[in-house]
């Protein structure tokens, strides 16, 4: 069986037909080539490969590529300013520091900006419990909760 | 995962029919717990029958003195639900810490609950408040509806479309999670109508189960200290990697305390 889907990915409409197995993440990364969204452990635990499905943070690899027909995705790739102008989340990541090898940053990233947009505060026990869903191999979690709080307060200010 | 049919129809009736003509079709809600599975391929349903594009199943009204919750209302629905929040604040709570939180994004209710896993944190809630389960026909008491590991009242084809909950003087949740999986290693929730209370045991045992010389206890005295002497028989409990059965015993204890305080 094949199933035709259309949705938007990083604000572009993509219709095909697809397997009903065929995860988001593969979607994602083997048929449109967007490899910023990064599969670690693939049992929906590590959360490196969050994207925005209908402006919410979820686990690619944890959806059905079905399940996202009619779906607005916003991946990594889809968050730059139209000038190519970092994210104020990916911006306060670089600034300080918030990664070590990198393979969990864009989960890191994605997961973080939808924090910023619902946490009731930006205390370091708040941003820790946000990001209980987004592991980091190399235990960078003091730069990250770092950036974290210094991201949401640039998208809270801008 | 083992290949499946797709359906995603947008008539309760139709999902009702389509599991009525194969009985290998599986629900499908949010697929926290069922996508893994399947990508563990310790399932192999024929065909996914998604409720999602099923109008109505969502919506967090209030009826009555509780509030009547959609099957398909998402762990953070629940959390945030300004409704939920003043009736049930505690039930709120419980969902704010199910998973995390891209996981509370697409988990459901009523997929958590149809589940039935003996560490899920819903089902002591359904217990310990009396919750009734709403399916496509018929009310289901929630001291009836969970019959054993991963087995509930629900028949072939059944589909749950919301539950009820009524509002209690006290209901509080109180979980020790596994620190890797979020899960609980044990969760005990306290719920206190009128004169009854009521003290249901999550992840401790193969299935939730109430904890009757507790609530005997509250009951005569709503107070912690009204437990002090009162151990939990370890008989028939959990006994993993994690905890061993006496530990979960105790647990289950320093919960119902803290449920009550």
């Amino acid at each position: 069986m094949s199933v035709a889907i259309t949705l938007t990915v990083n604000g572009a409409p993509v219709s095909l037909e697809v397997d009903p197995r065929l995860l988001l993440s593969q979607l994602l990364r083997d048929e449109l080539g967007l490899t910023g969204t990064h599969v670690g452990c693939d049992t929906s635990q590590c959360g490196a490969c969050t994207v925005h499905l209908d402006g919410l943070s979820v686990k690619s690899c944890a959806v059905l590529a079905v399940q996202a027909d009619g779906a607005d995705v916003l991946t990594i790739e889809g968050i730059t300013g139209p000038d190519g102008a970092l994210h104020p989340m990916q911006a306060a990541f670089r600034e300080h520091h918030g990664l070590q090898c990198g393979f969990c940053t864009p989960g890191m990233v994605m997961g973080a900006i939808e924090l910023a947009r619902t946490a009731r505060d930006l205390e370091e026990a708040t941003i820790r419990e946000g990001l209980e869903g987004n592991l980091c191999r190399c235990t960078g979690y003091q730069n990250i909760v770092k950036a974290v709080r210094a991201g949401a307060q640039a998208m809270r200010e801008g | 995962m083992y290949g499946f049919d797709y359906h995603r129809p947008t008539a309760l009736a139709d999902v009702v029919a389509l599991l009525i003509a194969d009985e290998d079709a599986k629900v499908l809600a949010g697929g926290q717990t069922l996508i893994p599975t399947l990508k563990q391929r310790l399932a192999m349903p024929s065909a996914l029958v998604d409720l999602s594009a099923v109008p109505g199943l969502r919506e967090i009204v209030a009826e009555g003195d509780g509030v009547r919750i959609g099957a398909m209302a998402t762990h953070a629905a629940v959390a945030r639900n300004a409704l939920v929040r003043a009736v049930l604040p505690g039930l709120a709570d419980l969902a704010a810490h199910i998973g995390d939180a891209q996981v509370r994004n697409r988990g459901t209710i009523g997929g958590s609950i149809a589940n039935a896993d003996p560490a899920a944190d819903y089902p002591a809630a359904v217990v310990a408040l009396d919750a009734i389960i709403r399916t496509d026909r018929r009310d289901i008491a929630g001291g009836a509806f969970f019959t054993g590991l991963f087995e509930t009242a629900l028949q072939p084809g059944e589909v749950m479309t919301s539950l009820f909950f009524p509002a209690a003087s006290h209901a509080r949740y109180a979980k020790f999670s596994n620190p890797a999986s979020r899960y609980a290693m044990a969760g005990v929730f306290v719920a206190k109508r009128g004169d009854a209370v009521r003290a249901a045991v999550t992840g401790a045992g193969p299935s939730v189960f109430r904890w009757h010389a507790a609530e005997a206890a509250l009951s005569a005295r709503f107070s912690a200290d009204a437990l002090d002497g009162l151990v939990l028989d370890a008989e028939g409990l959990n006994s993993d990697m994690h905890a061993d059965a006496a530990y979960r015993a105790h647990l289950v204890g320093v919960l119902a305390r803290r449920a009550i305080a």
